[in-house]
């Protein structure tokens, strides 16, 4: 991503792979919950943030989407939906995160829950990703806003999504380069941003603003 | 249709196109192979005559080959292609053999291989053989739904195809237990073929009055075989309902019934049940009419596929990508490419189509609204471009380990971390 000078555009594209697992009931998939691998768990809370807008549904996760849907546990789906993935930076905390909500749910609940019908069964996929880097190098704090504005959104996902969660950098590449360059004040800014509920183009907007505010203050 | 990548970029967006120049920048290096059984007709075929020349195009080295076969090879490979489809086929063990004997034949003529071998659906699979000997990575790409597939004949074809690298599907719903990995590839749609290319609004009112309907009211249409499976009485079930409050026209047209008796049983069904209503057009299409399909789909008011059992339903990609307002059955890829609500409307029985139907009908800014948000999603999900990156992904996910995430560096030119 970072060298001391320059910012170097990476991009994220991948596959699906069909993991052959497939669940019926809430316990199976708290059972299963367990035993999937970590993108597993990334590509059914996440690819939803990288979809156009129009294709979220109302649960911006396969999960609550599909306890939904499937299962009609409305108050679950709720919850699950609820999770807040930017107070985790880890998958394993995500995970249990999961996990525990269903526990919770399941624990205080006075009837038994149902089977969904044999084609709602809900198929756990994971992600096979390639990172590469696109040429494009911003060579300075300028550079780097102007460049922002005209990367694409598998980029920009790759930056704020990936970086920060599934490959465990704790912040997105962005702050993390900002402050290597003596901006602390706009890596706490960018910081700020929720990804999560601004769709791929306000969010890449937010930060164009960011940069042409700091421009104009200088 | 169009041979050059550069053409679908005022389609697509830049930024599809420079992600696959970027790709192909990392596999341009390996040969590329198809094998599929048939050179015309089919869906694979179709698929492949698009996709070839654009991975040429991108610079990838693509060769395309076809089997050989006799009719009783054929005869074989159909009744395997609907036993694994969950038909009732009588299989025999002489069928068995048809197959290896005609699978040795072509492991004899085929001579050249590419580095990276795709091997299309059941016909071809026993080439895998071929595989020791000349190394490479080979994959097979079923296009067909195996959901709940004759087990005898599934386990015949699992061993051919647990000695492949990888496995391709089109639907989570068609993964296997399989030893090997199992992507998912959805199919596609050209958004420049015949079928769907753009046509002009006389085009368009050329051919709707040509078959006899009339442009000044509304029109539901479903284009599909003449098959129980996509419940065209059904579809009639529901246009009567609908006729109770909203004037309109129901066409049902589809091609298939001429060398398909089951097919011909369902469109005299179909012409039987509809005998007494001139707004009713049944219409067996010909081969090859794919500009009037495409036309009538445009001129069409609402877009109905009222399937009960589906593969992915492409014919809905297609009325979607025309800006159509689709009501759909919930069933297998259906359920992808209408977000209900959103991008179209699923429905289980006639009741509930004609209830949607009477709401799009009374609503034309509802009509729009779930017409340009299906035409996105399927720009973003099902067009041609993004079948040929995930090959590509699939190409460089055979060069490196099996691991969830690859990090790729420019050779020599990038700086450390």
């Amino acid at each position: 991503m970072t060298n001391q000078q320059s910012f170097l555009f990476d991009t994220e594209l991948h596959l699906v792979v069909l993991t052959g697992i497939k669940v019926h009931t809430l316990v199976g998939l708290r059972a299963e919950l367990h035993n999937v691998p970590g993108s597993s768990i990334f590509m059914h809370t996440h690819q939803d943030y990288l979809a156009h807008d129009i294709e979220r549904g109302h649960h911006a996760n396969d999960f609550a989407r599909w306890v939904s849907g499937a299962l009609r546990e409305e108050a679950l789906a709720e919850k699950l939906a609820a999770i807040d993935l930017l107070a985790f930076t880890s998958i394993r905390e995500l995970r249990q995160a999961l996990i525990d909500t269903i526990d919770e749910y399941l624990a205080v609940l006075d009837r038994p829950t149902s089977e969904c019908r044999p084609e709602e069964a809900f198929h756990f996929c994971r992600s096979r990703s390639f990172v590469l880097p696109t040429g494009l190098v911003a060579e300075n704090v300028d550079d780097f806003f102007r460049k922002v504005a005209t990367i694409s959104n598998a980029s920009l996902y790759f930056h704020f999504f990936e970086a920060r969660l599934r490959l465990g950098r704790q912040t997105s590449d962005f702050s993390r380069w900002l402050s290597d360059q003596g901006r602390p004040d706009l890596a706490a800014e960018i910081d700020r941003l929720n990804p999560y509920t601004r769709t791929l183009d306000e969010l890449r907007r937010d930060i164009v603003r960011l940069g042409a505010g700091a421009e104009a203050t200088r | 249709m169009s041979d050059h990548l550069e053409d679908y970029r005022p389609i697509v967006g830049s930024q599809v196109i420079d992600e696959l120049l970027l790709l192909a920048d990392r596999v341009r290096h390996r040969r590329l192979q198809h094998i599929n059984s048939t050179a015309v007709g089919g869906g694979v075929a179709e698929i492949l005559t698009r996709m070839v020349p654009l991975l040429r195009d991108l610079g990838i080295d693509t060769s395309w080959d076809v089997i050989k076969g006799n009719e009783a090879f054929f005869a074989v490979t159909k009744a395997f292609h609907n036993a694994l489809h969950g038909g009732n086929e009588s299989i025999s063990a002489a069928m068995f053999e048809v197959f290896r004997e005609t699978t040795r034949m072509n492991l004899d003529d085929l001579s050249s291989y590419g580095d990276v071998v795709v091997v299309h659906d059941p016909q071809p699979a026993g080439l895998i053989a071929r595989k020791a000997e000349v190394g490479g990575h080979w994959l097979w790409r079923c296009h067909i739904d195996v959901s709940t597939p004759d087990p005898r004949v599934w386990g015949f074809l699992q061993e051919h195809v647990s000695q492949y690298d990888a496995s391709i599907f089109s639907m989570p719903d068609f993964a296997q237990r399989l030893s090997i990995p199992q992507y998912m590839v959805p199919p596609s749609i050209d958004p420049l073929s015949d079928k769907n290319r753009d046509l002009t609004d006389s085009e368009v009112q050329a051919v709707v009055e040509r078959f006899g309907l009339d442009p000044e009211r509304p029109i539901l249409t479903q284009i599909s075989r003449f098959d129980r499976l996509k419940d065209p009485l059904g579809v009639l079930a529901a246009y009567r309902l609908v006729r109770r409050r909203h004037d309109c026209q129901l066409l049902l047209a589809g091609g298939g019934a001429t060398d398909d008796p089951e097919g011909a049983e369902v469109l005299k069904d179909v012409q039987e049940a509809a005998r007494d209503d001139p707004d009713v057009h049944v219409i067996e299409l010909p081969p090859f009419s794919d500009l009037d399909i495409n036309a009538l789909v445009r001129g069409s008011t609402v877009v109905m596929q009222k399937s009960v059992k589906e593969g992915f339903g492409l014919t809905v990609t297609e009325a979607l990508w025309k800006r159509k307002a689709v009501i759909g059955g919930a069933v297998g890829g259906i359920r992808l490419q209408l977000l209900n609500g959103v991008t179209g409307f699923l429905v289980h029985s006639p009741e509930g189509a004609a209830n949607r139907v009477v709401e799009l009908l009374g609503n034309p800014a509802l009509r729009e609204a779930v017409g340009n948000a299906g035409h996105e999603h399927v720009k973003d999900n099902f067009l041609t471009t993004r079948h040929i990156r995930d090959y590509l992904l699939l190409m460089l996910a055979m060069e490196h380990d099996g691991t969830d995430l690859s990090v790729l560096a420019t050779p020599g030119a990038r700086p450390a971390s």
